[in-house]
């Protein structure tokens, strides 16, 4: 049984039901909170940390994609702190990957890119790390370039939510985890993908491409999500 | 397997199951594993790769375990280990390449008060001098059978 | 097994015990073990055989002493007597003097105010029962209070008890149990999970391993009484790999209990069900957050979620789950034994019994030890630590592991508490106390843990996965004298924002060693990074490197 409560965003009252997050409420009453790991359709898991907010009474910063909203709950989305922080994590992404936009695939059609502007960074005061990570091509539809990876996990969360095969993971752990298809093995060699591409399309980045498409050619769609949800839903609930 | 009832939860312990038997986790028992448990290749790669306590490469015929915990950090290990570094050519996580010895490092073993603490083929040794540590695997490489 | 069996069970091994003239106890826990003490126990067996003494004098295996550095130890009873560094060769003179006065040579004075000053509540059998037997606990009370609790408690009665006695998580936040316990209680749900984190894996930290070691009934009582007053009926102890003694012995610990009608159905012939089974960690830190351990024990990757919802609404396969340390596990049946009163009266005002610390590092009497909230750090390292050795000077006490801080020469006088602790920017942690002489470079400490965290991060969340990355090679630019102070002001940011936005208490706890070493040795970062030296002589700065600079 879900209740209707009243809160406050921003000091502006809104009201909605208690199974709905703090994500859900702000959106509904067009009040911008920034996330990338969070897709509409997908489940959340919190990783980004760009959706913290800060809450009257919880000396602790908590996700808005997760958490839901209570009762009299008085929620701040930006505050010179927030927006500080949400620099830095932006940062720190640029700085853990290899991201040359100008020649990515994704050039002017990135999350990532779109969220350097959002939260206003111009340059990166972090060491840049360098990994040595691996690309691969070796599928006849896609590629998967693991330098432009950020980690966010919406290709495994759709490959196992959605499409149901759960050919992407993650291994290792820390700064050395990386997706990973089945045993770890090339795309192409996969004894589970079903080449849906779901994965291409939810991908933020530049990191999971169509073959063939050139520096700033990709643009993705992950709007078929949500659709493809409800209509699942409708189906098992007659 | 059997054991625990096929379920997926009991991945963890199937693993240990393997390794204890064989010593490492190689791509086929993985495979394997995932057949009979029924869960999906990448996540049990992925549980495979998280933890430390599993590896993907088979040991060496002995083992040498240097604890890095803080208490055995604080009292020399770094020492111990670079004095195995240097003698045995490994790093850690390394074997030798006739497969006799193989150089592991520990977050910690639990035996602090003994630090710093090294274990050979499971054997614990307390307050471990860097020349004594060297001297053990010395006898280990030059054992013929 | 109802009250009148279980006490008969006790009045049999009492009596069976006292058949002995002589009762010796040679300590078999991981740190006498390493010291050969199985064979210390095999010439005793042996001398007391041919002496033909096997009906007046038994040797039996006995727990943790505590002070590692002296094993092999063997307690001879009833005079209490503690030898210290046995060897087999020993075995014909200690069995010869038994009943004239103990041998000198064996027993070491200097130690005595290691095991003088300490308070034995958790650890109180330490060395006189056999943790391979259940009657040996049971003769010691043992599982009493469960049938207490069973047959003359409601479940209510038992968590008011428990909150009553102020008892907190020893796992290091110390949230208090009580509360813990009641929210779970109130969950509604057909099944209940309890579980023990047993998944000990701060480094220099092995409380847990000796409590599971030597006391594997007593952790398996506690969680009875927690399953029976917050109404679980499976539970999970999740124990580190590395300790294989421990789960050997909380393996056989359970099959006893489950012969014994103390776990299974219908315990104590109540309508109670308990089911308890072990799982094993496999090497990862941060299994012991405890949404990451319920991942871990559900088979995957132990990765932790946000919280809420807590364990206590949705933990193990999404059921109300009660999650507690060893330890705290380990005070719960004294407590309904003995009235919260009796532990209240040990400790401070809001930290209520004892704590167990692991006393390592640069001391004296490096070990296990005991001691009621309250007493001095200066107690603990002079007193029963027997102060540095070789006449150094004493800079600094790391309490907290990975996530905790360094506090120097000027709290030494501040009681150990939870809040007192914090304080002073560190906190108690699970009971890790490693001491540091002035040979200790603290910037190399720090970096020791900030190595350990980056390493044991998940991976999940931006900060902790690459802030945690960032400041380590921060602080490996200082140690190497390659830092600027514009690398110190970036440190500090680093550490204020990964503490704020972390996911789990990893992240949020892997600044806490340097903002606790800036805080009390800001000096020595500066002589790093300006001067271009290690005060300590630790890290390795080259001529060359300061030349340049």
């Amino acid at each position: 049984m879900t209740n209707v409560v009243t809160l406050k965003i921003n000091d502006r009252d809104v009201s909605g039901r208690d199974d709905e997050t703090i994500l859900e409420i702000a959106r509904q009453n067009a009040i911008f909170i920034p996330t990338l790991c969070h897709l509409d359709g997908l489940g959340d898991i919190g990783a980004c940390r760009l959706c913290l907010v800060e809450i009257k009474g919880n000396n602790k910063l908590l996700p808005a994609c997760v958490v839901v909203v209570q009762e009299g709950m008085e929620i701040l989305t930006d505050s010179p702190r927030l927006a500080e922080y949400r620099q830095m994590i932006v940062q720190m992404l640029f700085a853990e990957g290899n991201h040359v936009c100008s020649v990515c695939v994704s050039n002017g059609h990135c999350e990532l890119q779109d969220m350097a502007h959002t939260v206003q960074i111009d340059h990166i005061d972090l060491a840049y790390q360098y990994p040595k990570r691996e690309v691969d091509a070796s599928h006849n539809l896609f590629s998967l370039d693991r330098n432009r990876c950020i980690l966010c996990t919406r290709c495994v969360r759709v490959c196992d939510e959605i499409e149901g095969v759960h050919t992407w993971d993650l291994m290792g752990r820390g700064i050395q985890s990386q997706v990973i298809i089945d045993m770890n093995q090339p795309w192409g060699t996969s004894d589970t993908c079903t080449s849906c591409g779901k994965c291409v399309q939810v991908c933020p980045t530049g990191a999971l491409f169509e073959k063939g498409k050139a520096v700033a050619e990709m643009t993705k769609n992950p709007a078929f999500l949500p659709y493809l949800v409800s209509m699942r839903e409708s189906k098992k609930s007659p | 397997m059997r054991h625990h009832g096929f379920s997926s939860e009991a991945l963890i312990e199937t693993l240990h199951t393997i390794q204890s038997t064989f010593g490492y986790l190689d791509l086929e028992a993985l495979r394997f594993v995932a057949g009979n448990l029924r869960l999906p290749l990448s996540r049990v790669y992925g549980v495979a790769t998280f933890y430390n306590f599993f590896t993907m490469k088979p040991q060496g015929e002995h083992v040498c375990v240097v604890c890095l915990g803080t208490a055995c950090y604080i009292k020399g290990s770094p020492d111990v280990l670079e004095a195995i570094e240097r003698f045995s050519h490994l790093t850690p996580g390394e074997t030798t390449p006739d497969k006799k010895v193989s150089l592991v490092i520990a977050r910690c073993l639990g035996t602090c008060g003994l630090a710093p603490v090294a274990t050979f083929d499971g054997e614990l040794a307390g307050k471990i001098e860097p020349m004594q540590a060297t001297g053990k695997i010395e006898e280990w490489l030059n054992f013929e059978h | 097994m109802n009250t009148e069996e279980l006490h008969q069970i006790a009045i049999d091994e009492q009596t069976r015990q006292r058949q002995y003239k002589h009762r010796l106890f040679v300590c078999m826990g991981t740190g006498c073990l390493a010291a050969h003490s199985d064979q210390v126990k095999q010439s005793l067996e042996a001398e007391v055989e041919r002496r033909e003494l096997k009906g007046q004098c038994q040797i039996a295996s006995g727990g943790c002493q505590g002070l590692c550095v002296a094993g092999p130890m063997v307690t001879v009873e009833p005079q209490g007597t503690l030898y210290q560094h046995v060897q087999p060769q020993d075995a014909a003179e200690v069995i010869e003097t038994l009943d004239q006065s103990p041998i000198e040579r064996l027993q070491d004075r200097t130690t005595e105010s290691f095991f003088q000053r300490q308070t034995k509540v958790v650890l109180n059998l330490a060395g006189r029962v056999d943790p391979e037997r259940i009657e040996d606990y049971i003769a010691a009370d043992g599982y009493s209070a469960l049938l207490k609790a069973l047959t003359e408690m409601t479940p209510a009665e038992v968590i008011e008890q428990i909150t009553a006695s102020g008892l907190r998580g020893r796992g290091g936040a110390g949230y208090p149990a009580g509360l813990k316990w009641s929210t779970v209680g109130k969950a509604r749900s057909e099944h209940k999970y309890v579980i023990c984190n047993g998944d000990e894996g701060d480094p220099g930290a092995f409380m847990d391993r000796s409590v599971m070691e030597d006391y594997p009934h007593r952790i398996i009582e506690g969680m009875a009484i927690a399953a029976y007053a917050v109404g679980a009926d499976n539970g999970y102890i999740y124990v580190r790999a590395e300790y294989p003694l421990a789960v050997k012995r909380l393996g056989l610990a359970i099959r006893q209990a489950q012969k014994h009608g103390l776990l299974g159905n219908n315990i104590g012939g109540t309508s109670f069900n308990f089911h308890l089974e072990i799982r094993m960690g496999a090497g990862a830190f941060v299994c012991g957050e405890e949404t990451a351990l319920i991942a871990s024990i559900e088979g995957g990757r132990g990765v932790p979620r946000p919280r809420p919802p807590y364990p206590a609404a949705s933990g193990v396969f999404g059921q109300p789950t009660l999650i507690n340390n060893v330890e705290t596990f380990a005070n719960v049946a004294q407590i309904i034994a003995r009235g919260s009163d009796w532990f209240t009266g040990i400790g401070t005002e809001k930290s209520k019994g004892t704590k167990i610390f692991a006393l390592t590092g640069k001391i004296n009497n490096s070990g296990l030890i005991e001691v009621p909230m309250g007493i001095t750090l200066r107690e603990i390292i002079y007193d029963i630590g027997g102060g540095i050795p070789n006449d150094r000077s004493f800079k600094a006490v790391q309490t907290g592991g990975p996530s905790g801080g360094c506090m120097p020469t000027e709290y030494l006088d501040i009681v150990v508490d939870y809040e007192s602790l914090q304080k002073a920017g560190s906190h108690m942690g699970s009971g890790g106390m490693i001491v540091m002489d002035e040979t200790s470079c603290m910037v190399d400490v720090a970096k020791y843990f900030m190595e350990f965290c980056m390493t044991e991060s998940c991976g999940k969340c931006v900060p902790c996965r690459v802030g945690t990355a960032q400041m380590y090679d921060l602080l490996n630019k200082i140690t190497h004298g390659e830092a600027t102070l514009d690398d110190l002001a970036m440190l500090e940011k680093l550490c204020g924002m990964v503490r704020a936005t972390s996911l789990c208490g990893l992240g949020q706890g892997a600044p806490i060693p340097v903002l606790s070493t800036l805080r009390y040795f800001r000096d020595e970062y500066l002589a790093h990074i300006v001067d271009k030296h290690c005060p300590a002589g630790v890290c390795n700065i080259t001529a060359a490197e300061r030349t340049t600079a």
